[in-house]
């Protein structure tokens, strides 16, 4: 029996990690949730939106450090992120222009809408790829650690080590703060209030004059800014690779549909359902139970419920039930 | 069919031939081959699509249900494997199975309220621990017996011609659990629902040895039935007389038969399958589901189930798709699970319907053929064409970059095709009636 060792396994385990995937699916959500409620199709190009926003930024961060301009203990792509903002606004605002006003004009079907952004999807992919390659890009620098897992050790005298990295802490706080902002600008700000009104009744809205090009305009600046802000913290946190951030859409979808389609405060909760979920059923155990049971009774097997090869099925077996149970989710969002 | 169709059709047969003259007939044919079967797919979606407005984005996986069942039914069978642990596999996943019906069971019989939930959730939580306790064991001895060369539990080793439509049911099996699930409710959850199960099912196929060697690829699957082996073709002394007779070179022209005898073979399914599609969409049942499709809410008023339609269009599409990836499997003789990509075996596949014309299945084969030609001939010829283009540059990072880029060039050129059609021609190039 030793308590305090499993807990900082579980911590350093379970809850950490899954507390940084948890933000950074959340933001991803956010952004679908967000484009679902006002635009009102899924966002298919989503994943790569995050993809081509941290290419970006990736970019920058590389020219930033090739000429010695960091940030000490954090990572550089911090610095580069509002420019990667920026570049991601305006590629998905001219594809707004360009392609999805038309069907908007037009009242096209969901369904249509959706498979233009299939389209989209392809060809933001094949710009990343063609920029950067297929590969594995690490661009993390700064501080590795903001707990050390060794000083953890020789401070406390535990036998388990507690690792926090820094990518991991920027990731909670970052996440914290756009959440924040973005909370605080839907309730307070004329833009979020008219965004809201929008998307409760369009019709309404635009009979007391919300200016409808002014209100997507805002809501796809928003959604690329999230979409980067999480897929740079997805890469600083693990690492960058196109094909994982199309992938990446499974869990996102998941979590929106979990706290209900078009609810942001859904969207946050189903990030962190998820993330949890994929971390605790594909986590080995045996070393946290190991720590709890007696000497005599120690576990062999690993104790692990799912290989972690398999972590989309938990995406999308949660997602299966949302869909046969409440297909609504969590929040009440406005699907069915 | 119109002029203008016939046309169309010429015009894509030009290139086929050109590719011939220009290149070599055995590459034309290879192109040929796989846009067919991309195109038999194509027909499966365009069921879903263009008949019934069902998006689904689970190609990639019913086609490897497709190609799994043709391992599963042609390889040869392992019998030590299976001595080592194939009994215990087969008595977890019927466990398995049976624990998932005892919960559906118990759902319905239990009056509604927390007990029931419970028991539901004992039940099937009960079932994974013990499914897991069974089939781990099994699976380690299983995959523990001669790994480098099987590890498997190996088929049945029966023709390929049985593993087609067996591959076909293995897809409708998966269509039907997801279609139950996802259909009836907004209709871009079917999307999601679609793409996850393709991934889960590639997912599979690459982990589980015991099934399918995973990553290490089953080969040498055997060929369908009237295909011969190119060396045994070569050793045929009535072949070997026949070339000569025509001074042909027999290397040659065994690899030209081999294809030629493909293509009749996926000639034929295709026909029948269109046959088929095109009876289905010219009766009171196809009319019923463009009714639907157009606007449910009123073939609802008319006493039509929804839901139970799209369920049977989605089984029957997906199907279809199935059997092509089995199709696809035994010709290339492997099941290489690395080489499921979502791009080649879903979004390829749709962009061939929605330029082609979807709801029209001579649209869908002009548009497999078309678009086929366009991706494979970029495969086979692209890298050259990148190097000849770039030829007058200097070496260097740059040129080497292009070079290796073109690859992603027909991503991006796929999805300019896409938006374009969608936008200026949304009915593709022959519109449904």
């Amino acid at each position: 029996m030793d308590i305090l060792n499993a807990l900082v396994a579980f911590l350093n385990f379970v809850f950490i990690p899954g507390l940084a995937y948890g933000a950074q699916l959340a933001l991803g959500a956010l952004g679908v949730t967000l484009i679902y409620g006002i635009l009102r199709f899924s966002n298919f190009a989503h994943g790569d939106t995050m993809a081509f926003g941290t290419m970006v930024t990736i970019l920058l961060t590389w020219a930033f450090q090739s000429v010695g301009i960091g940030l000490g203990p954090l990572p550089t792509a911090l610095l580069a992120l509002p420019f990667g903002i920026a570049a991601t606004a305006a590629f998905v605002l001219g594809t707004d222009r360009v392609v999805y006003r038309f069907y908007r004009r037009q009242k096209a079907t969901p369904t249509m809408v959706v498979i233009v952004s299939l389209g989209v999807m392809f060809v933001m992919n094949g710009i990343v790829r063609l920029i950067i390659g297929v590969d594995d890009q690490n661009f993390a620098d700064g501080a590795r650690f903001l707990v050390n897992p060794q000083e953890f050790r020789t401070a406390t005298g535990l036998a388990e080590p507690l690792a926090i990295k820094t990518t991991q802490a920027v990731t909670v706080v970052t996440a914290v703060v756009v959440v924040a902002f973005l909370f605080w600008f839907l309730q307070k700000t004329r833009t979020g209030k008219s965004m809201r009104a929008f998307s409760d009744n369009e019709d309404l809205a635009l009979l007391s004059g919300i200016n409808p090009d002014r209100v997507v305009a805002v809501t796809w600046i928003l959604a690329a800014g999230i979409a980067t802000i999480a897929g740079v913290l997805y890469g600083l946190d693990k690492t960058f690779k196109p094909f994982t951030y199309f992938q990446l859409l499974l869990p996102i979808f998941a979590a929106a549909i979990v706290g209900g389609l078009g609810s942001p405060l859904g969207a946050i909760t189903g990030g962190f359902v998820i993330a949890f979920s994929e971390v605790m059923l594909t986590n080995a155990w045996k070393k946290i139970v190991n720590h709890l049971l007696p000497q005599d009774m120690q576990v062999d097997s690993l104790l692990q419920l799912l290989s972690t090869d398999y972590k989309f099925a938990v995406s999308f077996t949660i997602l299966i039930i949302v869909l046969l149970f409440m297909p609504t989710g969590l929040f009440k969002g406005k699907s069915l | 069919m119109n002029s203008r169709n016939l046309l169309l059709f010429g015009a894509v047969a030009g290139l086929y031939v050109l590719t011939g003259i220009g290149e070599s007939w055995n590459l034309s044919l290879s192109i040929l081959n796989v846009a067919l079967l991309a195109t038999i797919a194509a027909l499966g979606v365009n069921m879903q699509w263009g008949y019934a407005g069902l998006f689904s984005t689970g190609v990639m996986g019913f086609t490897a249900l497709g190609a799994l069942s043709v391992v599963l039914i042609t390889a040869q069978p392992n019998v030590e494997n299976w001595q080592a642990g194939g009994s215990g596999i087969v008595l977890a996943l019927v466990l398995g199975a049976a624990s998932v019906a005892a919960a559906v069971v118990a759902w319905g019989l239990m009056p509604k309220g927390r007990l029931r939930a419970l028991v539901v959730a004992a039940i099937l939580i009960g079932g994974f621990f013990l499914f897991r306790a069974i089939f781990d064991p099994a699976v380690s001895a299983v995959e523990a017996v001669n790994p480098q060369f099987a590890g498997n539990l190996g088929g049945l080793g029966l023709p390929s011609l049985v593993a087609w439509p067996v591959g076909g049911l293995l897809a409708a099996a998966a269509a039907w659990a997801i279609g139950k699930t996802a259909l009836g409710l907004r209709s871009d959850y079917l999307a999601i629902a679609t793409l996850g199960i393709a991934e889960i099912i590639v997912a599979v196929i690459k982990n589980e040895d015991w099934l399918a060697r995973g990553v290490k690829n089953v080969t040498q699957l055997p060929r369908p039935w009237p295909v011969p082996l190119e060396i045994e073709l070569q050793k045929e002394p009535g072949f070997l007389d026949f070339v000569a007779s025509w001074g042909w070179d027999p290397i040659f022209t065994s690899t030209i038969l081999v294809k030629l005898l493909y293509a009749g073979l996926f000639l034929i399914v295709l026909c029948i399958i269109i046959w088929a599609f095109e009876r289905a969409l010219n009766s009171p049942w196809g009319r019923m589901m463009r009714a639907i499709r157009d606007n449910e809410v009123s073939a609802a008023a008319m006493g039509k189930d929804v839901t139970r339609r799209h369920l049977q269009v989605f089984i029957l599409g997906s199907a279809v798709i199935g059997f092509a990836g089995a199709m696809a499997a035994s010709m290339e003789g492997t099941l290489t699970p690395g080489s499921y990509q979502p791009l080649r075996f879903t979004f390829l596949i749709w962009v061939m319907v929605i330029v082609g014309g979807s709801g029209n299945n001579w649209g869908t084969v002009l548009g497999g053929l078309l678009i086929g030609w366009l991706y494979f001939a970029v495969e086979f010829l692209g890298p050259n064409a990148m190097a000849a283009v770039t030829s007058s540059l200097p070496d260097g990072w740059l040129k080497a970059h292009l070079v290796n880029s073109a690859e992603h060039m027909r991503l991006l050129t796929l999805g300019v095709i896409l938006l374009i059609v969608l936008r200026f021609s949304p009915r593709g190039l022959i519109p449904e009636k």
